[in-house]
């Protein structure tokens, strides 16, 4: 597939050129509302007898300032695709393109243990060759924003989980980035704690029209997050429905509509589920 | 059957928002800040409460070994503590001690110096090639095992008696030890802090400077640490066995006492590489690893 690893290629230029790339000047393969586009990837980890197909033929759009929740059980390869969009590993085949810089958080928040929060936040920036005075402002900016102003010259370890998610997603928004990638972020968290997050999240990405691929198995995290719903099947990974949530924001997780959504959703999990145990 | 997680999860009884906060911790307030300030007199109590166990522990010893002396056994070579403190003083005042602890010291300055220089070098190539690790990864512990003595008959028919043949057998103690904290410290790296680096715009050079190097570093002190062990070891064994003229070193002085059977003097001796082995390791090196590993978060206290 020469025309698929072109594309990768041209795939990674963009990414190098970063402010290039909002202006659009670099061609843009995909539909014009589109920031990521996934055609007919699949990814197969292993030869012979140890392969592994993850992704089979997946083709998955999102559109500018959407927020897309991939859900399915474990081993259907959702961190995978985030990898992929990510950049931090190619298709076997077919094609991942994305407009614009991408930012990643983990379900581990991956804050540099030996940078206090406030140099984590900063970090991006120093990498990015923004001055110290710039980006001390700045790192205290996103530090109150996501409500950890004074706690920028603790030591990650010095922070609870749900203090650590929020300085990753102070560190993440310093990036700069118009995709914000999540891989279960919420994942280890008490459920107080999560659905704080939960409204951080949704106020932060709308205010600043984000675009979003949050990847999860809580399907009600999913219906209480997402505008669109993609249900993915186990072994190899394929999409197997998708809903369009159109319920207004603000949303509350135990809202009778994102309830009524999530309950929606787990009955086709369950079925995907059925269908795989008795293949 | 596969088990959908959510499903419970769905079935969750409504969350209450009045009580949807998290765990609030005060940020840094004055009050924080002055607690955390430098205080003499609660440091004073650390310090005594750190060291009265080990003075206790001091004195046992010092009563035990009176009480050989009292008991008779081998009074040609078990001398009094007060007879052999009494030596040490005049040693110290003719400047036989501090010569020789210069001496010393400059040597192993020099010798571990070489082996950091080296190890490092090693332990960079190690871990950054397969190529390199397949060749000589195991050869590097295999050498650490080999007691550092045994290479001396080789390292003096190489370097003759001289500083050469000493600082050979260091390096070849200490610089395995400091190469495979440095390599074990890059293979313990999660994935995901060098995904995480990647993703922050941390690739190539900068992803070593800012995630690798820092990410290394408490593996790599632990590294230091034992890398100084080995090196003292070494070179106390180098100075017994090569002796070089008008040089007094402790290792060379503690020999020539026991070939003139100055035990006093030999005591003496022992115990000031007794203490220099303690003050470096557990005062320089061990305050150096526990920082580290505070920092780190790696250390609870």
């Amino acid at each position: 597939m020469t025309g698929g690893a072109h594309q990768v290629r041209a795939n990674e230029r963009q990414r190098a050129n970063g402010h290039a790339l909002r202006r659009q000047q670099v061609a843009w393969p995909g539909n014009a509302m589109n920031v990521i586009e996934l055609n007919g990837v699949t990814k197969v980890f292993g030869t012979g007898r140890n392969e592994l197909v993850a992704l089979s033929d997946i083709d998955l759009a999102v559109a500018l300032g959407e927020v897309v929740c991939l859900v399915g059980t474990s081993g259907c390869g959702k961190t995978t695709i985030l990898n992929l969009v990510a950049g931090l590993d190619q298709p076997t085949s077919g094609t991942v393109a994305t407009r614009g810089r991408t930012a990643l958080m983990f379900q581990e928040a991956a804050l540099f243990p030996w940078l206090t929060v406030s140099a984590n936040v900063e970090l991006p920036m120093r990498l990015a060759g923004i001055g110290k005075a710039a980006r001390r402002a700045r790192a205290a900016e996103l530090l109150e924003m996501v409500h950890l102003d004074g706690f920028g010259k603790r030591l990650p370890h010095q922070l609870s989980g749900g203090m650590r998610q929020r300085a990753a997603m102070a560190r993440a928004f310093a990036q700069d980035a118009d995709l914000l990638l999540m891989d279960e972020p919420f994942g280890a968290l008490d459920a107080m704690t999560r659905d704080s997050l939960h409204d951080e999240l949704e106020s932060l990405t709308r205010a600043r029209g984000l675009t979003v691929l949050f990847v999860t198995h809580n399907v009600r995290e999913a219906a209480r997050l997402g505008d669109r719903i993609v249900v993915l099947s186990p072994r190899p990974g394929r999409v197997k429905a998708t809903f369009d949530v159109d319920i207004p924001h603000p949303r509350r997780i135990e809202s009778p509509a994102v309830s009524g959504l999530a309950g929606r959703v787990t009955e086709r999990l369950r079925e995907e589920a059925l269908v795989h145990a008795r293949s | 059957m596969l088990v959908v997680d959510n499903a419970t999860d769905a079935n969750d009884p409504g969350i209450d928002a009045s009580v949807i906060s998290e765990p609030v911790e005060l940020p840094d307030s004055h009050e924080a800040r002055a607690a955390r300030r430098f205080d003499a007199r609660k440091f004073g109590r650390k310090l005594f409460g750190a060291t009265w166990p080990k003075l206790a522990a001091l004195t046992i010893v010092v009563l035990l070994w009176q009480s050989v002396v009292w008991w008779g056994y081998k009074p040609r070579v078990i001398k009094p503590p007060l007879d052999v403190w009494s030596t040490a003083a005049d040693l110290w005042q003719d400047g036989v001690i501090p010569e020789t602890i210069r001496n010393t010291m400059i040597r192993i300055g020099w010798g571990f110096a070489l082996s950091l220089v080296i190890g490092v070098a090693i332990g960079t190539l190690v871990s950054s090639s397969k190529i390199v690790r397949t060749a000589i990864g195991s050869m590097i512990t295999g050498i650490q095992t080999m007691p550092s003595i045994a290479w001396f008959p080789f390292a003096i028919a190489l370097f003759a008696r001289t500083e050469g043949a000493i600082r050979f057998v260091i390096v070849l103690g200490a610089a395995p030890a400091i190469a495979n904290g440095l390599i074990n410290g890059v293979d313990q790296i999660p994935p995901q802090m060098l995904r995480a680096g990647r993703m922050l715009g941390a690739r190539g050079i900068k992803a070593y400077r800012h995630v690798v190097l820092p990410a290394t570093l408490p593996s790599f002190v632990g590294g230091l640490k034992q890398g100084w062990a080995f090196a003292w070891r070494s070179l106390l064994a180098g100075e017994l066995l090569v002796i070089i003229a008008r040089k007094p070193s402790v290792g060379s002085m503690l020999q020539q006492y026991r070939d003139l059977s100055k035990y006093e003097e030999m005591t003496v001796m022992m115990l000031v590489i007794f203490t220099i082995g303690l003050l470096v390791d557990a005062v320089f090196f061990g305050t150096l690893d526990r920082a580290v590993r505070r920092r780190w978060g790696l250390l609870t206290d």
